[in-house]
């Protein structure tokens, strides 16, 4: 049973890497008949191949459980509806985003008959310009934009936009939210509106961002810049690519975890829901969590919180209440 | 490649020889769960990673061409016995760890008679296993991973989205299923504790 006869000559990492290449060839497709006989032949041509082979296979069955809940996420699967498309005449090079904190800044930037558009709760719109450009708003936005031959302004004034600018130097592209002023200089970006609070995440291109009142040196965000402001402050941090596309998974409807705390996911639900989930306990409220879910389904969110945390679901009303 | 209900298991240790898929199935069930442990004993001769996968690797071959002919049962004092065989030769061989240091198993805390893990308390784990297995492997292997496992998305949506040829996305899965198979078999808590 033990003699070395049974040793394998190949080394385990090779074969191991060569059952992990034939498992990757055999869910890519394009599988005939010959990659069949080939692929029988090698995991008859011994026990070592076969078992490495079985092990690979397990681990990749065993890591579908990443998919949490087993619904599909594609981008296609995602309803979307197109809002009605708004023409943009100007063909501006330069985008401004300003943000007002205060009130008074908001009349200050006020302009003259603006379009608005809002999205309910778990909705998503998109808004298409003649010029190319295209809005995304996120669920619960409001937005009221104003363009003209002259300039091409946005108010955000409630919510999450995702902004994807023509670049025209003439013509900067104004989005103004709350108490701050952002300037973009490039094309792609996100601007997310919270109570006393402002992100700009720049995905592409370059923005300057300045308080309305000019009482904050701007500052200029270059891709993977993340800009939080409130009222007196603007720090900026800079983000790995993946934070920024995680922070577009809404665009696909699906909201992304990676360590997210309980609490934060709680809360980032709570954005899509007209339903409130709730969690009690510092504990729980530290747990973290990673995972791709779908925005709009809370209730299997808390299932597999539950499940893998072995918390109680409370329900409560129209609240949700998780807890040990 | 889910757990197999406990009828089945009853036919396993029959006697009677296995079929292929019936072979893969006792060995995902029986054998697998038992690598952390394994592992575990072999890693204290083998400073070697690749050394002690080569052994656990010759281990499985070993039991599995067993089993084909008569399972053995209980499992776990038959998979450490064939390591601890292997072992020794392979010390004698190498002449790398004194003989003492595989003689005996239960000297090693290795607590052979106990059932080996549950696989569904595993599964259990698993969530846990892959947040790390997936911030272990490369940023882009793991993009593609995640796109795939994750997003469902087919290789030419993963290529697209990365901007990168089919082929690549290939090599990026090839390597993320093999570091997978590695993390998601290691570090399994509360396994092998002192008898």
């Amino acid at each position: 049973m033990s003699d070395m006869a049974n040793a394998s000559p190949e080394r385990a990492k090779d074969i191991r890497a060569a059952a992990a290449a034939w498992l990757e060839r055999r869910q890519r497709g394009h599988w005939n008949d010959a990659d069949q006989a080939a692929f029988e032949a090698w995991l008859a041509a011994s026990m070592h191949h076969s078992t490495a082979y079985w092990r690979v296979a397990d681990a990749w069955n065993r890591a579908d459980r990443l998919r949490v809940l087993g619904a599909p996420m594609r981008a296609t699967a995602a309803p979307q509806r197109k809002a009605t498309p708004w023409i943009l005449r100007a063909v501006a090079a330069a985008v401004v985003v300003a943000v007002a904190g205060g009130a008074a800044y908001t009349t200050y930037f006020a302009a003259p008959a603006p379009k608005s558009y809002s999205t309910t709760v778990g909705g998503r719109e998109t808004l298409a310009f003649a010029d190319g450009s295209e809005i995304d708003l996120n669920t619960d936005t409001v937005v009221r934009t104003a363009v003209t031959r002259e300039k091409r302004m946005v108010w955000l004034d409630r919510g999450e936009a995702y902004f994807r600018i023509k670049h025209d130097a003439a013509h900067p592209f104004v989005v103004i939210a709350g108490g701050h002023r952002v300037t973009d200089l490039g094309t792609q970006f996100i601007v997310r509106r919270e109570e006393g609070r402002l992100e700009v995440s720049l995905v592409e291109g370059r923005a300057q961002v300045a308080a309305a009142n000019g009482s904050l040196r701007p500052k200029t965000l270059k891709p993977g810049d993340v800009l939080v402001a409130t009222a007196n402050t603007m720090a900026v941090t800079k983000k790995a690519a993946e934070t920024l596309t995680d922070k577009l998974g809404w665009r696909q409807g699906v909201i992304i975890f990676r360590h997210t705390t309980l609490a934060d996911a709680a809360a980032e639900f709570n954005r899509y829901s007209s339903s409130h989930l709730a969690v009690e306990g510092d504990a729980v409220a530290r747990l973290t969590v990673v995972g791709t879910f779908r925005a709009n389904d809370m209730k299997s969110f808390v299932e597999v919180a539950q499940t893998i945390f072995g918390l109680k679901v409370e329900h409560r009303d129209n609240e949700i209440v998780l807890s040990r | 490649m889910t757990d197999t209900p406990d009828s089945s298991r009853e036919t396993t240790h029959t006697g009677a020889s296995m079929s292929t898929s019936g072979l893969e199935d006792w060995f995902v069930r029986e054998i697998l769960p038992l690598e952390p442990a394994l592992m575990q004993f072999l890693r204290r001769s083998l400073r070697n990673k690749d050394d002690a996968d080569d052994v656990c690797q010759d281990v499985y071959a070993l039991v599995c061409e067993a089993a084909q002919k008569n399972p053995p049962q209980p499992v776990k004092p038959f998979v450490f016995t064939v390591a601890r065989n292997l072992l020794i030769n392979r010390v004698r061989r190498d002449q790398i760890v004194s003989i003492e240091a595989v003689a005996d198993l239960d000297a090693l805390g290795i607590a052979v008679y106990e059932p080996g893990p549950d696989r569904s308390v595993m599964a259990r784990q698993d969530l846990h296993r892959l947040q790390g297995a997936l911030d272990r492997l490369p940023p882009r292997c793991r993009e593609a991973v995640v796109y795939r496992k994750i997003e469902g998305l087919s290789y030419r949506e993963i290529a697209t989205r990365m901007g990168i040829g089919e082929d690549t996305v290939s090599e990026y899965l090839t390597r993320g299923m093999f570091v997978l198979a590695d993390v998601l078999n290691a570090d399994a808590p509360a396994q092998g504790n002192p008898a």
